[in-house]
């Protein structure tokens, strides 16, 4: 668990609300960890709290993760072509972990081939994940998103 | 010259070991039969003037007692995830020397609650979700215990920032708040809490078991007997401030009923390509295999393996394994009387250390990648470790014990089972670990120079 980082992000002195808690990492047989990483610092940077799972995650990794942090979004990570079979179910998975409702993302390489953004979404939207973003996503489009979903400037 | 005398207060035997400071030696040992209806302090008396033919008149400047009479400590551990706080709560409890009775995850329903009342716990610990994780089941849980009928004492080592709200539905209950067994995703920190359940031990468990007149007369049960022998292993594996330890290691203790397992060693991964995955278990762990032992469990030893298996390594037909075993499992203090049964024995003692070492050690798991395999790892690698000790009357009387210490190392018939390549082989012959942890808490540098003799 080395490279995984639970640390936390220095308080930030202008909000007293908590923190919002996100669990990530990359999901099945994948190794690609670079991604991972810079997420990883580009949200703590946002003032989130981070539970990075790093490589190697299966779901039920990262719905049990989900489950003790109290989480209120999961960001799953693909990048090696193999996504959509690793994601399928898990929307289903957390409805009986008790995590009905909480956010879930899906990045990175999430089918094999040029696809567009447009069918990568509904691919990942017919498998229960609320936004799905393509390669080379810029990470603050996915905090701006994340700030949305989470109604964190309400 | 200091003489001490060590005494373990067992379920069925009072173990005493009378030990020479100066001299580093130990003078005498000595057991008797007790049961806490006879009255306890009969089998000490006893013990003790069996222990006088050997040692003589000496005069004791101090006693020191640990216990696990009248069914040691029971306790209840309550967590969130099964994978992550539960077993936290349990890991965390067994090192501080309970048996525990069951864990339990999520939120506790009434006939959980009904079932802990009834199995009559010495401590509940209650635990789940990470600092500022979640906190409904916590507080759910809370509230269950509330309602209890049970008068055990609470502690409360889960989510802080539901630690105020819990201790106030638990007014009524006495709750010891302290921090965390999980703080963070993975993270276990269990010095805390096994502190305070170690406290309650000795200030009301003691007295609630109707042992004050024990402790009165030898001047205090400072341990459950578990926690001393954990307190021994982790002195032979440490060492002190003055002399080293000899490393990491594993130890087994093979009872009727139970089988220990201990491991003092990180247990981290050890190649770059494996990544850890769920709890980060400690440097000081010990597991119990309530359905391996050699009469009491001596079913679940047949479980784990086969009447082919045991037939093989004991020389005996299956069906007359069979037999034996199901007429040991009706007489439980039956000791080997020919040399049949003593291979069986053997033979037994050969698979409940493999299953219950298995069941301790972590496992590793093989993915098949493009560049080459990559290894996730659960639990801790003890392929390092390089010296087991085998304890227990099973392990030490069948006068086998390389053979059987041959069956805690790694098999090629299990190779995802991270258990010791290659280790030597030590022998606790007078049953002394308990006593040199005892020792340990006031003359740490004596009790790692007896381990370091008498454990061959
Ligand atoms: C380096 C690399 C490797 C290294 C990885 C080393 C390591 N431990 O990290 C190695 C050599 C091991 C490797 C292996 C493989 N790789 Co490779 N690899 C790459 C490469 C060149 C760079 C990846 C990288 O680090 N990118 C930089 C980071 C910063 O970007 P990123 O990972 O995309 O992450 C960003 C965004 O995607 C986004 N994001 C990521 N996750 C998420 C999640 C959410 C919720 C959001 C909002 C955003 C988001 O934010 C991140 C930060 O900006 C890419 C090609 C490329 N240029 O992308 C191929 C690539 C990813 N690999 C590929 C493949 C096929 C493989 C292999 C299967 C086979 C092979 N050819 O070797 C194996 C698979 C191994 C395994 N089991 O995982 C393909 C994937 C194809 C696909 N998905 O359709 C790629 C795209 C190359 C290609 N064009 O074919 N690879």
């Amino acid at each position: 668990m080395e490279e995984k980082n639970n640390e936390k992000n220095v308080e930030k002195t202008t909000e007293m609300k908590p923190k919002k808690k996100i669990v990530i990492g990359v999901i099945g047989a994948d190794v690609h960890a670079v991604g991972n990483a810079i997420l990883n610092r580009a949200f703590l940077d946002a003032g989130f709290d981070v539970t990075n799972l790093g490589v190697l995650v299966p779901q039920e990794e990262f719905i049990q993760a989900a489950v003790e942090v109290g989480a209120d979004a999961i960001l799953v990570s693909s990048l090696y072509g193999q996504g959509e079979i690793d994601c399928t179910g898990m929307r289903e998975k957390c409805d009986e972990a008790g995590l009905k409702g909480i956010l879930l993302y899906a990045g990175g390489n999430l089918v094999v081939g040029k696809v567009p953004e447009e069918e990568i979404v509904a691919r990942y939207r017919a498998l229960g994940f609320d936004r799905a973003f393509g390669p080379g996503t810029d990470p603050s489009v996915d905090i701006a998103c994340l700030r949305k979903d989470l109604h964190m400037d309400d | 010259m200091s003489n001490i005398l060590l005494i373990d207060f067992g379920s069925t035997y009072t173990k005493l070991t009378a030990v020479d400071t100066e001299t580093e030696s130990i003078l005498g040992t000595s057991q008797s039969y007790t049961t806490v209806e006879s009255d306890i302090i009969n089998g000490y008396e006893n013990a003790l003037s069996e222990l006088r033919k050997q040692t003589g008149g000496i005069v004791f400047d101090k006693r020191i007692a640990c216990s696990s009479a009248a069914g040691g400590l029971k306790m209840v551990a309550v967590g969130l995830v099964p994978e992550l706080t539960s077993k936290a709560a349990r890991l965390a409890s067994l090192g501080a020397g309970a048996k525990v009775i069951k864990t339990y995850s999520y939120e506790l329903t009434k006939s959980d609650l009904e079932e802990i009342d009834s199995s009559r716990p010495d401590i509940c610990l209650l635990c789940g979700g990470t600092d500022g994780g979640n906190k409904e089941v916590i507080i759910h849980n809370a509230g269950m215990l509330a309602k209890s009928t049970g008068h055990f004492p609470i502690v409360y080592a889960g989510n802080r920032n539901a630690a105020d709200e819990c201790a106030e539905i638990l007014a009524s209950k006495q709750c010891i708040v302290c921090s965390n067994v999980m703080p963070r995703l993975g993270i276990t920190d269990s010095a805390p809490v096994q502190k305070v359940i170690r406290e309650i031990f000795l200030t009301q468990i003691v007295k609630a078991k109707g042992l004050s007149k024990a402790q009165d007369l030898v001047g205090g049960i400072l341990m459950p007997t578990p926690s001393a022998v954990l307190a021994a292993m982790k002195l032979l594996s440490k060492g002190t401030e003055r002399e080293d330890g000899i490393g990491d290691l594993v130890a087994v203790d093979l009872g009727g009923a139970t089988t220990d397992v201990y491991s003092m060693c990180n247990g981290h991964p050890t190649n770059p390509m494996t990544t850890l995955r769920g709890l980060k278990e400690e440097y000081a762990k010990r597991t119990v295999e309530g359905d391996i032992g050699m009469r009491y469990s001596i079913k679940g030893i047949l479980e784990a393996s086969s009447p082919y298996e045991i037939s093989t390594i004991s020389g005996l037909p299956e069906d007359i394994c069979l037999e034996k075993i199901n007429h040991l499992a009706e007489n439980t203090d039956e000791l080997p009387s020919t040399e049949e049964d003593q291979n069986l024995d053997v033979a037994l003692a050969c698979i409940a250390v493999r299953t219950a070492v298995a069941r301790h050690a972590g496992r590793i798991e093989e993915y098949y990648t493009p560049m080459g395999v990559s290894y996730v790892q659960t639990g801790k690698d003890l392929g390092s470790v390089e010296t087991i000790i085998e304890t227990g009357g099973a392990l030490v009387r069948t006068g086998y014990a390389e053979k059987i210490g041959q069956y805690a190392l790694y098999s090629p018939n299990d190779p995802m089972s991270l258990r010791p390549k290659k280790a030597k082989i030590l022998t606790d012959r007078k049953y002394i670990l308990a006593a040199m942890g005892l020792l340990s808490t006031e003359y740490p540098d004596v009790a790692l120079h007896i381990m370091k003799k008498e454990l061959v």
